[in-house]
This record gives structure tokens, sequence and C-alpha cells, in this order.
């Protein structure tokens, strides 16, 4: 008695072509991402004080390769990896094929984007960081190719509504089937959130790059970016939480347990977009009343957190009770653990329970004033984005470059290999970061140039950092291999579809659950409340200072 | 099944929102009772046409007068501007107790104002003015640092603030 959660559970394949650009897309993201950890080994071993960023072909300060690290890994992979697979699982979550030109175009935008950020990189000319706060003055083509990777999203959001009305169409009074709902769900969620950095970019930024405004105001600037830049790591988790939703209770042998506590998760993250002022609570220019209120509305994200840690290990549960495990946590270790996609993406969650319990800390704003802007901050987003994420991508590439190329995994040793040496690594990285924060370690330094003399706590903090950060990029590297390994030569196979979930609970044709399915109303919802948060403030910055000149001495 | 995991679940959920009224019960009593606070909206300052950052800054109080100032029994006040790369002023001195109210901001880009083992942790914007107060009670020689990025040399940006 158990519902799949796609449409036309007898098969589905989308046309050769399609599967090709999807293809593309991801691999896009991997190959920056490769670029991106090199630069990770050379940060992580910065902070054991081995200086090795001087010997970087085409890197010649600490800070372009952190630009390189910031930008790679977290814009233009985890934008990527998105763009590609959740036009594919919202393609077989309806069973509809998508628009081939859109799906190009998102492609080939992307692609120009991570081409012109990336040269102005390498040239020296953008060593803003991937947060580059204005008067930090980047040349113009690092600011027209992030526009151009922020715009390959839009278009993939296109292609998800036109393959959605079309579906609507020829199943009209059907719900939307869940591994569609979530896709649509999380770029719906995310047109919204990139308003701000994108009129950061294009209005102000840009221009500004060209010679057209004078100068930048920094206050709003900042405050546009983290209007983007807090939602952002939805952007990031989300597609990951359809693999842990969509995909895991199914290889695991276990099931999902309601439909709908799925779809009310994705709508909360779709309502608390307009929090990113709690990443400005040290900033001077925002009313301190504006910043307990979003602290307060901060601590909400707790709820869809610890609906998906519940939803997910009863799925694992269930899983690892039907292969003989008993006990109160017996059945953990009859998981498949064997399965490297399994495996991976199990440790990310780890993972993600210790980046969560962190998170809480850097929201409390009375430990924010200790930590904001110490290593405490790269050592949680590390578990989060760094592992829950990246490690989940690389789970879900050893089914899904399988699926796209139509080959077998080359080791399914290697990707056990890799997991358990990233998730290892990361612990103690993540612990290094951390205790290194805690003592006053700041963030975004050359710690191995500092003229001063270290204070107690950072030269052991530094040490784990680098020690737990090799591993990271030893698994990392491994994780490559099997990647290129099975592209270029794993054996020829028939892998017909996707390993899909199914729920107990399904979903029902009638009551209040329908309402889960209006978006109209969900998204009126979301951006009246953007409003009513950020309406005001922005409206005291009026009218704009553009009078700070740019700096570029970096 | 479908029962019972309806169960846990309310169950689960009931237990995480007594974490999360706890979590801000807390956070209020460290506001409250503890008196830590956050930073909140304090000025700017804007250059006339024509004018610098830096000139505009030094006319405006109290910026034309940087340094320790002694404004009651115990109390403090340090005014400093931050340009890339450097505090000023690179040192202060002040006796043990002093309860100090920081003033700060930037001449040109974005730099951070953070004593490294204390809560005096703000961000300095140029144009807008930063203000933190804290109380020493411990003698040592603390580091101040900036953390924020700020180009080339920023690793090399700190100052000491020495507390006898
Ligand atoms: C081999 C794996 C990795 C290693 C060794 C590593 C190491 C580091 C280190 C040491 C820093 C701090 C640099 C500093 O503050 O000066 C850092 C920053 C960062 N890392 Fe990683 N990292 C790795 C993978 C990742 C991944 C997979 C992601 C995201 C998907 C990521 C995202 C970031 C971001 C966003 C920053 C902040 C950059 C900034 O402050 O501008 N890292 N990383
Ligand atoms: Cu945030
Ligand atoms: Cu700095």
């Amino acid at each position: 008695m158990s519902t799949p959660i796609v449409a036309a559970p007898d098969g589905f394949a989308l046309p050769q072509e399609q599967r090709r650009f999807i293809k593309w897309t991801i691999y896009l993201g991997f190959i920056v991402l490769a670029f991106g950890v090199l630069n990770g080994l050379d940060q992580a071993l910065n902070y054991a004080h081995i200086d090795i960023f001087r010997f970087f072909p085409g890197m010649r300060t600490y800070y372009q390769g952190l630009t390189a690290h910031g930008v790679f890994n977290a814009i233009v992979m985890t934008f990527a990896f998105a763009n590609g697979f959740v036009a594919l699982l919202v393609a077989r979550g309806l069973g509809t094929k998508l628009n081939s030109g859109i799906l190009a175009a998102s492609f080939f935008t992307i692609l120009i984007g991570t081409l012109l950020t990336a040269g102005a990189i390498v040239s020296g000319t953008a060593s803003v960081l991937y947060t580059f706060y204005a008067p930090l003055e980047a040349s113009w083509p690092f600011y027209l190719g992030l526009a151009l990777v922020v715009i390959s999203t839009w278009i993939t959001s296109l292609n998800l509504f036109v393959t959605l009305a079309k579906f609507r169409r020829e199943h009209p009074g059907e719900r939307i089937p869940l591994l569609a709902y979530m896709g649509v769900a999380t770029y719906i969620f995310w047109d919204i959130a990139s308003a701000g950095i994108a009129i950061e970019v294009v209005v102000f930024l840009l221009p500004w790059s060209l010679g057209l405004w004078h100068g930048a105001d920094p206050m709003v600037d900042r405050t546009l970016f983290w209007f983007t830049g807090h939602p952002i790591v939805y952007f990031w988790l989300l597609p990951v939480y359809m693999s842990w939703y969509g995909m895991i209770p199914r290889q695991v042998n276990g099931a999902l347990f309601s439909d709908s506590v799925v779809r009310i998760v994705f709508l909360l993250f779709l309502i608390i977009i307009p929090v990113g002022f709690h990443h400005q609570f040290v900033d001077p220019g925002v009313p301190r009343g504006l910043k307990y209120a979003v602290a307060v509305m901060t601590f909400a994200l707790f709820v869809p957190s610890l609906m998906t840690a519940f939803s997910v290990m009863y799925a694992l549960e269930i899983g690892g009770r039907r292969a003989g495990g008993s006990g109160l946590i017996g059945w953990f270790f009859r998981i498949p653990w064997k399965d490297p996609s399994v495996c991976a993406q199990v440790l990310a969650m780890l993972a993600f329970m210790l980046g969560g319990i962190t998170g809480l800390m850097n929201a409390s704003y009375n430990m924010n004033l200790e930590i904001h802007n110490t290593t405490f901050v790269p050592g949680h987003f590390h578990l989060t984005v760094g592992t829950a994420v990246a490690l989940s991508i690389m789970g879900i590439a050893y089914w899904l470059v399988p699926y796209l190329e139509q080959k077998e995994l080359w080791s399914a040793k290697a990707g056990l290999v890799s997991s358990w040496l990233y998730f290892i690594g990361v612990l103690i990285f993540a612990r290094g970061m951390i205790s290194g924060g805690l003592a006053g370690m700041p963030r975004r330094t050359a710690i191995s140039l500092i003229p001063y003399a270290e204070p107690p706590g950072w030269r052991l903090a530094g040490i784990l950092v680098g020690v737990g950060g090799s591993m990271m990029f030893a698994g990392a590297l491994v994780f490559f291999v099997v990647i290129a390994m099975t592209v270029l030569a794993g054996k020829r196979t028939q892998i017909a579809d996707i390993p899909y979930s199914v729920t107990i609970a399904k979903p029902q044709n009638a009551g209040w659950e329908l309402s889960l399915d209006r978006l109209r109303y969900w998204i009126a919802i979301a951006v009246v409340l953007c409003v009513v948060v950020y309406g005001p403030f922005l409206a005291s910055q009026f009218p704009l200072q553009l009078n700070i000149p740019g700096f570029r001495a970096f | 099944m479908n029962h019972e995991a309806e169960r846990y679940e309310r169950f689960f959920l009931i237990i995480s929102g007594v974490f999360l009224v706890g979590f801000l019960l807390v956070l209020a009593y460290t506001s409250v009772h503890m008196r830590v606070m956050l930073p909140g909206r304090v000025g700017t300052i804007e250059a006339n046409p024509g004018e610098s950052l830096a000139a505009a800054v030094f006319r405006t109080p109290p910026f034309n007068h940087l340094g320790v100032t002694k404004v009651g029994p115990d109390e403090y006040q340090a005014v400093y501007f931050a340009q890339a790369w450097a505090f000023f002023p690179r040192e202060i001195d002040l006796p043990v107790g002093a309860r100090v109210k920081f003033i700060a901001t930037s001449v040109d880009v974005t730099h951070g104002f953070f004593i490294a083992g204390t809560r005096v942790n703000m961000m300095l914007l140029p144009g807008q003015i930063s203000e933190e107060t804290y109380t020493f009670r411990k003698p040592g020689k603390y580091l101040l640092l900036c953390h924020e990025y700020c180009g080339l040399l920023h690793h090399t940006m700190h100052a000491w603030v020495i507390v006898k």
C-alpha cells in the first residue's frame, strides 16, 4: 500500500538530447568544483601556517584563490548541479519531457557566465571574494558572469513552469507528483530569493564597474546581498533534500512516511526568505529592533529542518528494519552502507546535524557577537554546504552519472573510500575551525603571513584545519577519479529509470491538502513577508548615496 | 504502522517546539538580564560635494578627537578610524574594570573591528558609525583585528588594547 512519487511509474526516459544538456550542466559543476577544492587545500594548509598558494599557477594571492573557492564551489557548482538535477527530477516526476530550446539556453548561459567570472578571477582583477562587498570593485566580466549564472537559474525555472503547465493541461485535476512539486517549489522560492543579488549586480555593481555610477552605497549593496545570501543556502540544500526525500528512501529499501509533510517543508522554506539580516547582526546602520525580529524568525527554520530529520530518519529506519536490524538503533547499521551513494548521503546527514547545531549557535545573536567572522563560521558551513550538500552531491553522482552515461560505476569501493575520507576529514577540519573561532581566529585571513604572534589556541586549531582539510581534499580527489573513470572507461549497461521513492500516506485528492498545490497563494504570502521585513529598511535608505569610490588594491 | 508513525511524529514536533521556546527564552535572558546587546543604528557621515570621505570623517565629532577619553568614573570612550590596512590609534591603554564605548568608522572599504576573546565585534562601513560597549575585567594585551577582507594586506591589519 504505497504510492510512487512520480507520474508514469511504469517508466519514462528523457529524450537523448535533453539528457545530454543535463549531463553537461552537471559536469560543468563538477569541473569547477575540482578547481574549487584545490584552492580549499591551499586555504586549509594556510591555517596550518603552510603557504603553498604562491606556487599555484595563475593565483598570485591568497585572496584570489579564496575568491575562486567561494565562487566556484558555493555559486557555480551548486547552481549548475541544481539546474541539471532538478530539471531531470521535475521531468521525471511529471513524466513529461522538458523544452529542449530552454534547456540549451540555460546551459549556454551558465557556461558563458562561468567563463567570464573565472576569467576575471584568474586575471587578478576580481579578488573580491564571493560576497564582493562594495566598495571593493571587480572588473566588469566578474559581475556580468555572475549575473548570467543567476539568469541561467531563471531560465531553468521557466523550463520547469512550462513543463508543469503542460502536465496540468494533460492531467486536469491531478495532484502535482511529489518529486516534481519539490523541484518546482525550489525554483519558485529561488526566483523570489535571488531578486536581491540580481538588483545589486545588475542595477548597481555592473554599471558601476563600467563607469556608469560614480560610486557605491555599501550599506544598501550589503543588504541586497544578504537578502539573497541567506536563502541561497536553501537553494544549495533543497536539491539535496529532493534526493533525501525522493531517492534515499528507495535506495535503502524504505519508504517515505507522508507526502504532505514534505510539501509543507518546502513551503516553509518558501515563506522564511527574509531573514538575511541575521548576517548583519553586527552591522552599523541596521536598527536593533529589526535585528531582534529577524533573530526570532530565524529560529523558525528549526521547524522544517527537524521535520526533515524525522521523515528521513523514519525512512532509513524502515529500510534498516526490513534488512533485519532491531533495537533502538540497531537498524542504523543495517542500511546499505556498502552502497557509496547511500553511504555518502547518510554521512552527509550526520554532518548536517552538527551543522544544524552550530547554525543555531550562529543565529543566537549573543553567541554571534563572539564568533561573527571568526573561523567558527567556515567551521559551521563546511558541515552544511561543504559536506551535507557537497558530499550528498557526490553521493547522488554515484547513481546519476551511471544513469546519464548508461555505464556502470567504475568502482563502488573507491566511492566508499572517498566518502569516509571526506567525512572524517571534515570532522577534524570543523573541530579546528570551531575551536579556532572561539579563540578569536579570524576567517578570510592569510594566517600564514600575519605579522603578529598567534594568540593561544590558534596553533592547534590551525593544524587540525590543515590535517582535516587535506583529508577532505584527498576524498574529493578520489571522487573525481571515480567519476572520470566512469565516464571514460565505464562498462556499458542499461539503466532504465532513476531510483524514486514511494510514500506510505499518499496524497489526497480532496480536503486541505489541495491547498498545498495552490502555489500562487504561497507565493503571495512569501512576497508580502519580504516586503514587510525589507521594505521599510530599504525605503529608509533613500535617497541612495552612490558616492563611495571603488577600491582595487587586491 | 501508519498510526504509530503519526504518534511519533507528533511527539517529535512537540519536543522540538519545547526546545525552540527554550532557546528563545535563554536568548531573552541574556539580553535583558546580562545586557548582551546587538549594535543598532548610530549615525552616518556624508562627504560634501568635492570632499573626500576621510576629510568628512575628521571634521565630524567625535572623530576629530581620536583615542581614549575618560567620560566618567571607570567610563571611557575610545574613538577609532580604520583605513586599509591599519587602525588609528594603533595602541591604547586602559585600566582594569574600564567600561569602554568603542566608536569607529572606516574611510575607505568595509573593515572589521574585533577584539579577540571579547564580545567587541562589529563591522565598519564607509559612511556609517559603529558603536559597542564593553567592560574589561581582566588585565592583558588584547589583539584588535580587522576580520573582514579589505584587500591585499588585510591580514596585517591589527592594533593593541593594553589593559593594566
Ligand atoms: C577539499 C575540501 C575543502 C577544503 C579543504 C576547504 C577549505 C576551506 C577553508 C580553509 C576555508 C576558509 C578560508 C578563509 O576563511 O580564509 C574555506 C572557505 C570556504 N569554503 Fe571551503 N573547503 C572545501 C570544500 C568546500 C566546498 C565543497 C564548499 C561548498 C560547496 C566550500 C565552500 C566554502 C565557502 C563558501 C568558503 C568561504 C569563502 C569566503 O570566506 O569568501 N568549501 N574553505
Ligand atoms: Cu543565513
Ligand atoms: Cu581587513
